[in-house]
């Protein structure tokens, strides 16, 4: 359960959004701008609020009121950026393994075999990001975001560098993590046909304000 | 060449080689504060930092002299709480160049930090790094080629010491005397030309041989980090 109300600002900007995720895909539509990587940062723990509260399951992770902030490495909330952001210096192997490595072992819920499975990305593990695709980038961007066993899984148009051909290989493989793994996922996206694919609500994002989608998704289904 | 000449030699190496040696640590310090964060009196900082590449190297020496010479307020400190005294020792000349050569070593570091997406750091404190984790297993590793780059050129610089050596530990045989001083004294006893030209020579080779080296450890970094990755095939 991920439960969050946030507020935030920057020059003229000002963001303020709140939500309740107990399981499943939220998806977060909304022009460019609009703040909804804003909001993924500041969920992950890499900007401070202005003001605000965000619980995961019943441990409190930020609480401006009581002066709580948990910092970005201890949250486990795993991002996947737009391009992937692989280390360029490791192979994929040592991307996969550089959340996981740093996870107490009692907390790990994934081990780099079944993520190598559920992924395929087995042929591709001793390359180095430059030698890997845009979608095998992505897919093993996804994999190193799982094997730190993350608490959730905050995605930040993972596909919006890809062409549709590779968003169509890609997409699947999220069902599936969506599916199998359990985890809550935050899934951000200007393409409301992505989004209504993974997610089972709809928020939208515009000028700062999260607010539900006028149009339900089982309208486009 | 003969026994001064080596020990000229020598005493320039051993120097240089510290002076890079103690630089390295303050410099990624210095050039990773000027490259990612702001603070009050950043500009002040990198002033100081440069200051040294635009001077007379003699002033710097001269102030040294003044500090940390025997009669100077910290010199006389050190000399009566610790024994220690850099004025006119091979030290107080690794300090001189370490002074001279830091702006070279932090200027490549700091260019590499800037190119080094800061985004990626961002990624791995998601992934569970805290921040120097984070900087000692994505930043450095990245900046690599910039640290080599830095530390050469701060080792040339070492070994070219001449202004602030001069005024700060003077022209001591075998204590402070090192290739460009000895170059410089040979040039001014009669008789002196065949040293002059063999140590000018020296130095010539010593030059050519650390940016060699700097070329080549590039390049094996580049490969170990994947840099060059994109021209072998992609299979």
């Amino acid at each position: 359960m991920l439960s969050f109300d946030l507020e935030f600002s920057r020059g003229t900007f000002a963001l303020s959004a709140s939500d309740v995720l107990e399981s499943g895909a939220i998806g977060i539509c909304g022009p460019s701008g609009s703040g909804k990587t804003t909001l993924l940062a500041l969920l992950a723990g890499l900007i401070r609020p202005a003001r605000g509260t965000v619980v995961s399951g019943d441990e409190v992770l930020v609480d401006t009121t009581a002066g709580v902030f948990t910092p970005a490495w201890r949250r486990h909330f795993a991002l996947v950026f737009q391009d992937g952001q692989l280390f360029p210096h490791l192979t994929a192997r040592g991307n996969l393994l550089y959340g996981y490595r740093r996870r107490d072992p009692a907390q790990r819920r994934f081990h780099l075999d079944e993520i190598v499975d559920l992924l395929e990305i087995d042929a591709l593990v001793e390359r180095r990001p430059a030698q890997l695709s845009g979608g095998e980038r992505q897919r093993v961007a996804l994999g190193r975001a799982l094997l730190c066993s993350p608490r959730v899984l905050l995605l930040d148009e993972p596909l919006a560098s890809l062409d549709d051909r590779l968003k169509q290989q890609i997409l699947p493989f999220l069902l599936r993590v969506k599916e199998e793994t359990g985890i809550p996922m935050l899934y951000v996206s200007h393409s409301r046909a992505e989004v209504e694919f993974l997610a089972d609500r709809i928020l939208r994002m515009e000028r700062g304000r999260l607010e539900p989608d006028s149009a339900r998704a089982d309208d486009h289904r | 060449m003969n026994a001064d000449e080596w020990q000229a030699l020598q005493l320039s190496a051993r120097v240089a080689l510290w002076a890079t040696v103690a630089c390295i640590p303050a410099g990624v310090l210095v050039a990773w504060l000027l490259a990612r964060r702001d603070f009050p009196g950043k500009f002040v900082l990198e002033i100081l930092v440069q200051l040294p590449m635009v001077l007379p190297p003699v002033v710097p020496g001269y102030l040294l002299l003044m500090l940390l010479g025997t009669q100077g307020p910290v010199g006389r400190w050190l000399d009566q709480s610790f024994g220690i005294v850099l004025a006119f020792t091979w030290q107080g000349a690794v300090l001189a160049s370490a002074i001279m050569a830091f702006p070279l070593l932090v200027q490549p570091i700091r260019v590499a930090f800037r190119l080094v997406d800061a985004r990626l750091e961002q990624a791995a404190t998601t992934l569970g790094a805290t921040r120097f984790d984070a900087f000692r297993s994505v930043t450095l590793p990245l900046a690599l080629p910039g640290l080599i780059a830095g530390a050469v050129l701060c080792f040339s610089r070492s070994l070219g010491e001449f202004g602030a050596t001069m005024a700060f530990v003077g022209n001591i045989p075998g204590e402070t005397r090192t290739l460009p001083l000895a170059i410089y004294t040979y040039m001014n006893v009669p008789g002196g030309e065949g040293a002059t030209l063999r140590l000018a020579l020296v130095s010539v080779a010593l030059a050519s041989a650390a940016l060699v080296a700097s070329h080549w450890l590039t390049r094996v970094a580049e490969r170990r980090l994947g840099y060059r990755d994109q021209q072998t095939n992609r299979a």
